[in-house]
This record gives structure tokens, sequence and C-alpha cells, in this order.
């Protein structure tokens, strides 16, 4: 049986409560696969323990119990092969903007001269379109700016996973949407494999080929895992004339709104927390939970919507 | 719109400096006809008989002329007592500077120990606590039982007065660096040597600056105090020397010019704090 590229097993998370009350558990026995080249996006409301699984994907912080495999090794501290871009951009301001990329460059090949290492560092600050700023330091940015040199970071030591927090929060709308882009430019183009946590459910449809979807916590869960069925040929210009977006949007908000609180209290305990349901909304029935998983592990892709609705609904 | 007058404020300190010495002079303006001993016998005792007994408190006008005496000549050396201005504070700046070195020497380091590990902070902190209150100058007398040179003892309590801040502040500044930051250090697997001089060091500059600036200070006014009771050279000593010699101007010469040379130290320190200062 094939692995997929990345496979949690039974990752919980617990803190040990204080003066004798019982532990608080975050998250338990979460069981998810992403497959190489992957976009993965994970939604959940605060407290669920989105950032602690990134965490743990990072490195930077150790699982309570279960394991996070990659390319059939333990993820068992940080590593240049998984690429972090933090929520608050961490850019260090004392060091330009080419200093910042070029600290994890010179790190990921120490053998290269400093030529080498500026000429690429360049590169990646110039696919992020920021050729003009190489040499401005963080604070003459704007937070746009800075998190695109977080994002140029993360791409430039070419790692095999990128893990994005967050990352767009705490940007207005109009600069949100053309990083979107960017990263979705840049995503296509090197079918990066991909684990963001977004609040954003249009960012999600978007960005992701997969939405995995939390129930509130303490005891989160994955609830379901949303297979986005819109091809990967996106822009943020059209997506929303595809005819399953407003489908896909509906079950996702759906979730967020409704289902995420109740899912907590009533639905514990039952289901196969090993196959978190796979879901496509649109194409089984509108927002019809269906337990695929047992059937067959690995999702054959899903079929595509006719042209001739796509060319309706333009 | 309001036009910025920057000249203002240098006129107006001009104003408080004229006015501090109008009142200066006026306050030590010599009584005329008071003279009543003979003058051959006042030029055989010395101005203090020339004046009914009492010594003068010197105008600002014998300080000026004080003042530009030492500047005309300010390293000459006619003997033990008898050392130019310049020469005594060139003493004292070495002693402390040595002492400001050494005592950064060994904060810096500990410093970074104590900022990165909470054990070892626990650990040291009842002994920083008891040590840092004392006045150096307490440390004196061991220093000169130990080190039996009066010249050494000196530099150790500038030392030992430099020390604390520094650690104190070198501590508190790599203790707070930002957890994002080492967080990227971590992912991006940075040794941990160059984590702490391309991460740590820069992270926490200005905080350990502002501890060497505390540093300094503390220092700059410790060794007047410390020289007067070593004694043989330094601004300290030849304060103490003038005031046995009852040379009033002299002495205010040497205050104008430790305040000078404090300040000078400062604003120094202020530049580099400046240079290694970020903006988030």
């Amino acid at each position: 049986m094939s692995q997929p590229f990345l496979k949690i097993e039974g990752l919980t998370k617990r803190y040990p409560g204080a003066g004798g009350k019982s532990d608080f558990t975050v998250f338990e026995n979460l069981f998810f696969g992403i497959e190489k080249g992957e976009f993965a996006c994970i939604i959940g409301h605060s407290g669920c323990g989105k950032t602690t699984i990134l965490n743990v994907l990072a490195g930077l912080e150790a699982a309570t119990e279960g394991v996070a495999v990659m390319d059939g090794r333990e993820i068992s501290g940080p590593s240049l092969e998984r690429g972090v871009v933090f929520q608050s951009h961490a850019l260090l301001p004392w060091l330009s903007a080419l200093g910042n990329v070029a600290f994890g460059v010179r790190s990921r090949w120490p053998r290269w001269s400093a030529k080498q290492v500026e000429a690429h560092s360049t590169r990646y600050l110039e696919m992020v379109h920021l050729g003009a700023a190489l040499h401005k330091k963080p604070a003459e940015l704007s937070g746009g700016m800075k998190q695109r040199v977080g994002i140029a970071r993360a791409f430039a030591i070419e790692p095999k996973m990128l893990l994005l927090d967050e990352p767009f929060g705490a940007l207005d709308a109009l600069t949100r949407g053309s990083i979107q882009d960017e990263l979705l430019a840049i995503v296509q183009a090197t079918h990066q494999t991909v684990f963001m946590i977004t609040h954003d459910v249009d960012e999600a449809i978007l960005l992701a080929d997969k939405v995995l979807l939390m129930s509130n916590g303490p005891y989160a869960r994955i609830a379901e895992i949303v297979e986005i069925t819109i091809p990967r040929e996106r822009t943020r210009a059209t997506i929303h004339h595809d005819p399953q977006y407003y489908r896909i949007r509906n079950h996702l908000v759906d979730f967020l709104v409704n289902r995420s609180k109740t899912y907590a209290n009533e639905e514990r305990g039952r289901g196969d927390p090993l196959h978190p349901p796979i879901v496509r909304p649109g194409l089984e029935g509108s927002a019809q939970v269906v337990a695929l998983a047992k059937a067959a592990a690995p999702v054959a892709s899903p079929p595509l919507p006719s042209p001739a609705v796509r060319n309706r609904s333009n | 719109m309001k036009t910025e007058r920057v000249w203002l404020a240098p006129v107006l300190s001009a104003l408080f400096f004229a006015v501090f010495v109008g009142i200066w002079h006026l306050a030590t303006v010599k009584p005329v006809g008071e003279v009543v001993v003979d003058p051959e016998y006042a030029a055989l005792i010395g101005a203090a008989a020339a004046t009914g007994g009492q010594s003068a408190m010197p105008g600002p006008g014998d300080v000026a002329s004080t003042i530009w005496q030492h500047l005309r000549d300010p390293f000459y050396d006619r003997g033990t007592n008898d050392k130019g201005i310049g020469t005594q504070l060139v003493y004292s700046i070495g002693r402390v500077l040595t002492g400001f070195a050494l005592a950064a020497l060994v904060a810096i380091p500990l410093g970074f120990v104590i900022g990165m590990s909470p054990l070892v902070y626990k650990a040291l902190d009842p002994f920083i606590q008891i040590l840092k209150p004392i006045s150096p100058l307490a440390w004196m007398p061991l220093a000169l039982y130990t080190i039996k040179d009066s010249n050494i003892s000196a530099v150790f309590v500038i030392f030992i007065c430099s020390l604390w801040p520094m650690l104190v502040n070198t501590a508190f500044g790599v203790a707070s660096v930002r957890k994002d930051w080492l967080n990227v250090a971590r992912t991006l697997e940075v040794p941990r040597l160059r984590t702490a001089f391309r991460v740590i060091l820069p992270a926490a500059a200005p905080t350990l600056m502002t501890g060497m600036r505390i540093s300094i200070g503390i220092a700059w006014l410790v060794i007047v105090a410390a020289e007067m009771l070593v004694g043989g050279t330094g601004i300290g000593y030849f304060v103490w020397n003038e005031w046995n010699n009852l040379s009033i101007t002299n002495i205010i010469t040497a205050i104008l010019f430790i305040g000078l040379v404090g300040m000078v130290l400062d604003s120094l320190l202020a530049q580099l704090t400046r240079a290694v200062t970020y903006k988030e």
C-alpha cells in the first residue's frame, strides 16, 4: 500500500492540568495524510489546536501522543526540509529583506559563496516581486511586503514541504488578494507540497486541493476532509464563476457556523478517527457527508465539471 | 504654520549660564577696604591672610583664568603632586576603560549563559542580588589587602561596579529575545553558535548597550572616590590634593572637567547604542 508523503497518525496534544485537575486535551487521535504536491488547508475555530499541529509538523513542538511521518521519516525536530511562514512574518529586523532570505539560504547550502547565496536569494525575492526592495529593512516595508519576504525565505531553502501559519491573517483584503495570487502562481509552478492554516474560506477554496475541517476544541478532531473539486488552473478573478464554488463555500461556511460546535458535543466518539469522511460538496448531493475512506483509501481524482456548465456560468 | 525656532534652546541655555555666572560673580565679589593686615605680611602668608583669615570663594573670573592655564598646558609633569589636569584625566580614563573592558569580558558571556538558561539564572540570582547593591568602595580594603597594589585595586573597584548593570542587562536582553526569531533560526537549522551571534546578539544588543551605558556612568562616578582613596594619580587624587592645597579654583576646574569627560563617555556609548538599535 502506498504511503502518503506526509502521514499523521494518532496525533494528540494534552496539557497537564494544574493542581490535580485533569489534563486539558486540545485535540486527540488525528489521522490524515498529504500527498506530494498537494495543497492542504486546515480550517477551524480558535482553540482547536491548528497552530499546535503546524508546530508539530515544523518540529518546534512535540505531540503528547502519535507521530508525524514525512517522506518516510518521523518528524522529531525542526528541519530545513520543511519551510515555515510565520503568522507574524518573524523577519529579523536588523537584516535587510535580502539578508533575511540569505540567512536561511546560507544555512541550507553552507558551502555556497556569498555571490551564490545573494543570487539565489535575489531570485526568490524577485519571484514575490520584491526585486526593488532587496536592501530595505523590514521596518521600511509594508505588512504585505514583509509577509512576501517571509514567503520568499521559506521557498528559498527549497523545502520538501511548506508550512504556512495563517500567513495573510494580518493583511488587508486587497494586499491579501495579490499575495494569494502570487502564492498560487508559485505553488502551481513548483508543485510544492503545502500545509496551511487559514480562517478565510475563500482563500482555502482558491488555494487548496483539500480542506481539513476541525471541530471545536477541547478534544478537537478532524470532522471531515473536503475536496476542492475545482480544476487546478484557478484564478481569483474567475473562480467564483465555477459552479462548484458556492456549493463548496456553503458547505465550509455551514460547517464553521453550525456544525463545528455541535460536532464537538454530539458526534464525539462516533465515526472512525482513522478515516475521517471525505466530502465532495456538489458532486455527491449538496453538503452530504459520505464516508468514502473505507471503500477506497487513495481517492481517485474527482471528475471535472462539464465544460457546458462552466461556460454557462461565465 | 509654526516655524521651528531651533536657535531658541541654545539662546536660553546661554541666558541661564549668564544668570548663573552673574549671581556667582556678585556672591563672590571681594569687599573693598577690608584689608586690615600689613601688605608685606599678607604677601608672606598668602591670600587667606589678606582677606582676614577666610579662604575666599573664587569668582568666575578666577576660575576661567585657571581653566585657561590648565588648557594651555594640560599634560605637564612636575613631580608626584604637580601633574597637569590632562595627565590626571588620562590616568582616570585609563583605569575606567580597563575596569570596564574587563567587566564586559566577564559580564557579556556570563549574561548570555544566564539569559539562555533559566536554571543557571535561578542558581546565580541570589549571588547577584546580594552582590549588586554593595557599594563598590566597600571592596577597596579587601582589594588592597589581596592585590597589594593600589592602581590595580582601583581598576578592580571599577570592574566590580561596571559588572552588575552589564550582567543584568545582558541576561535580560538575551532572555527576552522574541520566540519567533529563535523559531526562525531553529526551523532553518542554524547551528547554536551562529544563532547566538546572528540572532540573539543583535536582538539583545540594544538592551546590552543600555547596560554598558549605565555601567560606564557608574564607573566614572566611582573612579573619583576610588582615586581619592588610593591616591597617586588620577582626577580624584587631583581633587583631593587641591583640597589639601586649599585651591578652590582648581577643585572647581576639576569638577567641570569630570563632568565634561563623563558627558563625552556617555554620548559615545549613546551613539553606539543608536548604531545597534533596530526598528521593528
